[in-house]
Formats: structure tokens, sequence, C-alpha cells
């Protein structure tokens, strides 16, 4: 086909491009800008060239911080999607029980952040709290405010309660688009339950499941207001993940340079892994078989 | 195996209760059958019994005179292809074609051989270690029709308007590669489809359905020349069978105040009658003729279309619509005084729309 060069055709993308400019290109650009100067006032300003993305990538308590944050992502993943998956096959399928079990699973998603963590403080205190007071007049030793593990756990915990929802839901989603005729034909081919999971259902889940697994893993990477309302970072920087790391050196500290340098580290590392996880989950079990 | 007998019967409360009304089917082993009927004349439902997927609420299945109501799918023999192809994603064409054999725990040696044998017939041995996934709509449903042929001790195949999904140049060419494997392995298979010319190719003989009901079970043949219900004979064939309604009066009947000669024996038969009766004669035994034939009833030609090698002539006699198809060697003037000639050896008279047995 014949093409007619007309560069009109520029001004049509000015508007998404400005928007983009605006709302992305335009703020990530500042970001870069300090991360590379040394400002002292809003008239002094050194440039110091790549000073501080080493300094950062040295900084032994991110170190600390950037451990934690990986052993909770993938402690999230790890538990939310086998979980929602699993939670997804026992919902009903039809019925009055499909829009009982949707509305009260999709609870959760509506509550704020703040709010998720709020609830959680108080519901899992040891004097006032239902849940804290319970376990230990149960006998276990459990005080979020006092033990390292404990404050782990209960971080993990929120947002198994906050986010498992969205992974079962998208899961039960994706499980009903499978027609009838896959089911049927694995009944007619005689394979058992786990043989329709495993070559039917669980093949069908890929792309859900790689919307979930990214969503989760970019979601809880970026963590920061449950820990932050429910432990502020404690006990000693036991839930301190990399928000909040952040957040301390950018609007604590107000060392805007280093957080800055750092704000680019955390992104690329999202970025990276997100492109390895989409990899992975989009290629496996399709290359050419020996 | 030997002979199936499957008789089937639900027994309604209320008629319009149920998607397959009461009825008895008898299918033989080895037969290649069809269920032709238009959409929602519960074709799939009645497949769907046979295979085990639907529980009848009534009635019997038998296989070779034993019950397996009660007894579940894969315990049955029987395979099933469905009307869009069904494949195992991330298997490759020869796991697919395994996992029936597997899942039944036949020896790894034996599955080789029986998965080659199978690609053989159909065609498919080069694409044996691809995978399933990439391939095209039609060899995902070979594949399908495969994973169903892999097992030995398959008795019956049924398919479910099997072709929907398929580009109709490759259509023909499977039909006739089904065609090929039921003679070579002589399986009974039972083929839905509400596409006649589907039908009347595959089977020996073809089920015609309508609202959950079999008219008629007759050979292409007994279908064409003996509808034994007014919409077999309207389904059936291109187009479809003239359906005049008519009285009889002294040895004629009567269509628009136009008499028309019809034998004796059916005049007798149509006087006994009681309900309304209706003549039913297809477009292939008319003639039209401009000439003056005492026997020949005055029309009004609308409309002659020419298709190939044959002219479809679109006539009024009164108020009834009438279609005749002649030869495109005949020419055909719609202005002329033309009148159309019924052959009386093709006639058939319908009461209640049902044929009426002349014997």
């Amino acid at each position: 086909m014949e093409k007619t060069p007309n560069n009109k055709a520029w001004f049509l993308i000015l508007p998404v491009f400005i928007m983009v400019a605006f709302s992305a290109i335009i703020p990530l650009m500042t970001v870069v800008n300090y991360s590379v100067q040394d400002i002292f006032g809003p008239d002094q300003r050194v440039f110091v060239g790549l000073e501080w993305f080493k300094e950062t990538l040295r900084d032994s308590e991110l170190h600390g911080a950037l451990l934690r944050q990986f052993i909770f992502s993938f402690s999230v993943l790890a538990l939310e999607i086998p979980l929602g998956i699993g939670i997804a096959l026992l919902m009903p399928k039809k019925g009055w029980g499909v829009s009982a079990s949707l509305v009260t699973i999709a609870l959760p998603l509506l509550i704020p952040w703040n709010v998720v963590g709020t609830i959680w403080q108080i519901f899992a205190r040891v004097d006032i709290g239902l849940g804290g007071a319970f376990m230990n007049a149960m006998g276990v030793d459990y005080n979020y405010t006092a033990n390292y593990m404990d404050a782990w756990f209960t971080v993990l915990v929120i947002d198994l309660w906050h986010w498992l929802p969205l992974v079962a839901l998208l899961c039960y989603s994706g499980l009903k688009a499978i027609p009838d005729a896959f089911y049927q034909a694995a009944d007619i081919d005689g394979a058992s339950r786990w043989k329709v999971f495993r070559f039917i259902q669980l093949p069908k889940l890929r792309s859900v499941l790689v919307i979930a697994v990214l969503l989760r893993f970019m979601d809880s990477f970026m963590i920061y207001t449950e820990p932050f309302v429910l432990t502020g970072g404690g006990p000693g920087n036991a839930t301190t993940f990399l928000s909040q790391f952040l957040a301390q050196k950018a609007v604590g500290q107000f060392d805007i340079g280093p957080a800055a340098a750092f704000s680019l580290i955390y992104f690329l590392i999202i970025l990276l892994f997100c492109f390895i996880f989409y990899k992975m989950m989009m290629t496996v079990g399709k290359g050419e078989k020996k | 195996m030997q002979g199936i007998a499957h008789s089937y019967i639900p027994n309604p409360q209320h008629k319009d209760d149920y998607a397959l009304k009461r009825l008895d089917l008898n299918w033989e082993d080895g037969g290649a059958y069809a269920l032709l009927g238009p959409s929602g004349c519960g074709k799939t439902t009645l497949l769907n019994i046979i295979s085990g997927l639907l529980d009848p609420s009534q009635g019997e299945i038998l296989f070779d005179e034993k019950k397996v109501n009660g007894l579940h799918t894969r315990e049955r023999n029987i395979a099933q292809v469905f009307q869009f192809p069904v494949i195992y994603d991330t298997m490759t064409v020869y796991e697919n074609l395994a996992f029936p054999l597997k899942n039944r725990k036949v020896s790894e040696r034996r599955i080789n051989i029986r998965v080659q044998e199978i690609a053989e017939i159909l065609d498919i041995t080069p694409d044996l270690n691809k995978r399933a996934s990439g391939l095209n709509a039609d060899i995902k449903q070979i594949i399908s029709l495969g994973r169903g042929l892999v097992r030995e001790d398959v008795s019956a195949i049924l398919f479910d308007e099997p072709l929907t999904v398929i580009d109709p140049h490759v259509k023909w060419l499977i039909r006739r590669q089904l065609k090929q494997i039921h003679e070579q392995l002589k399986l009974t298979m039972i083929y839905v489809t509400h596409d006649q010319l589907e039908a009347l190719t595959f089977a020996d003989k073809v089920n015609v359905m309508l609202d959950g009901a079999v008219l008629q079970q007759g050979t292409p043949q007994d279908l064409f020349e003996a509808p034994a219900h007014t919409y077999v004979g309207y389904f059936i064939g291109s187009p479809g069978m003239n359906i005049l309604p008519c009285t009889i009066d002294n040895g004629h009947a009567i269509v628009e105040a136009e008499k028309i000669k019809i034998p004796a024996v059916m005049a007798k038969a149509g006087e006994k009658a009681k309900g309304p009766l209706k003549l039913g004669i297809r477009p292939e035994f008319t003639m039209v003729t401009s000439s003056n034939n005492s026997d020949a009833t005055p029309i009004r030609i609308k409309k002659v279309e020419t298709l190939g090698n044959y002219r479809i002539v679109t006539a009024m006699l009164g108020k009834v619509i009438i279609k005749i198809k002649v030869s495109e060697k005949v020419q055909v003037n719609p202005d002329a005084n033309n009148k159309v000639i019924f052959n009386q050896d093709n006639m058939i008279l319908y009461e209640n729309d049902k044929a009426l047995n002349l014997q």
C-alpha cells in the first residue's frame, strides 16, 4: 500500500504525549535530576555524579531492608498464589452461593490501606485486641510490638487478609472462562481430578496468574502503610521495608539526593523482576519439546 | 462388541418441560449415524446422555442389553469430539494422544505402538512432537478425534458439530477422512449437526430431530424420497419439499380450489383421515409446462433462478408458493400460460404433518 508522509500525524499524538510527559516523564526526570546533585538549599546545589548511587548501594541498612523486602515479597507470592487458586477452586460455580461468596471475598478489597493497618493494629493488640488477647489466652506467647517474628507474621497475615481475595477473584474468573467441553473431554479421557487441574485448569489460568503475580509482587514490594501503621517499622527495624526506608530518608531526614538515587534503584528492581516473572510465566511449558 | 441397543425413555410430566421427549432409539454396532436438526432441538442433550455426561431424568440406556445408566463417562467406552477443539495446551500432540491411555494405565510400549498407528491413520505423524497449542483449528480437531480413536476399547465415537470452527475448504477433507476412518475401523459413530449436507454425506442412517423428538430415522435416500413428517420433507433437500394444504374430493386433491390428480390408494386413505391434510411433493418431481395438459395445474411464475446446471422456479398456485426444480436446458417463460405437473409416484399425503401409510 502507498503510504503518504504527513507530518500532521504528529499533532494527533501530541495530547497523549503531553499527558504522559506530565504524569510520568517529567516527574521521573526530576528524580533523576535530584539523584545526581547534592542539594543544601533552594539555591545551593552541587553536581555529584553517581556518588549517591554508589553510597546507596554500599549502605548496609539498605541491604537489610532490601533483604527483608525480598523475603517478604516472595513469602507473599508463595502463600497468596497457591491459596488464591485453592480458594477459587473451592468457590461455588453456580447458584446463590456465587454472589454470596464473591461479595464476602471482595470485602477486604474495599478497605483503604491505613484502615486495614489500624484494624489489625487494634485486633492484634495483646491487651485489648480480640486476636492478640485470644492468642495469649490460648497460651501462645504473642506480642507484635516486642517480638521480631510476631511482627513479621502479623504483617504477612495482614497482606494475606487484604490481598488474597484479589488473587482468588482473578483465578475464579479464569476458571469460569474454561468451556465445559474441556472438563467433559477430560472425563471421557479418564483424567483424575489432579490431572484436570494440572493439564486443563492450571494452563488455562496462565494469563490471569501472570497478572496476579505481577500485581502482588509490585504491590508487596512497595508495601508501606500497613507496617507503618502497625509497627512503625519495628521492633528494631524488623518490619522496615524499602518504602519505609525511603520515606525516612526523603521525608524524615530530607536527604533528597540519596533518596532520589535510591528511588531509581527501587524502580529498576521492580521493573527487572516484573520482566523476569513475565518472561518466565509466558514461556514455561510453551516451547518445542524434544 | 455386538449390537449396541440403546433405548432411552424420559417421561414428561408436561411436554414442554423436557428438552428431549420420550423416545426409543436403536444404534447398531459399526453404524454411521447422524442426528440432524435445528439448534436447540435436543441433539446435544441426546448425545451427552449417551456419553454419560448427562444423566437422563428417566429411561434406560443399554449397551449390549446391559444397563449403563449409573455408569460414569469414563467407564462407558465412549469418546466424544466437541464443537470446539479440546486439546491439552501444555502437551505435545503425542502426549495428547497418549493421555487417555496413560490414564488407563496402559503400558508405555503399547501406548507408543497405538499412538503411532492412530497418527498414521489421521495423517499427523509429522506433527507428533509439536506443541498442540500452536497448531491450526482443523489439526486440533483431528487430535481431539485421535484421543477418542486411540483407545482400543472404544465402542462409539460421538461428534458434536465437530466442523463448526473449521474452514470451509478443509471441512470436506475432514469429512472424507472421517468416512474413511469409519470404514477402516468399523466403529459406531454418531454425528450431530444442523447441516443437512454434512449429515447426509457422513451417515448411513440419519435421525431428524425437532423440538426434542426424533421425527424420522432413515437412510439419506429414505429421507429424501419418503419423508415421514412434513418437517423432514422441508428440512432435507434444497429447496425443501413443497407442502400444500389440501382436501380430498373424488380421487383428487383440492389445493386452492385447483384439482390435482393423485393415486387412487392415496385418495382412499385421505378420505378416511380426520386431521388436516397436506400434500407433499419435492421440487425435483415437478415439471413446468406451457402446453395444454389436462393433468396440469395452472400457476403464476414469480421468479426463475439459475443455479449451476439447474433452475429453481418459484411460482404461486393460488396463494401457495411452490418451488419447481428443472434442468437448465428447460426454458421457462414467466409470462406464458404456465402449468405445473406433479409426478404422482412421488407424492406423499400427510395427516397432522405425519405421512399416511398407504399399505
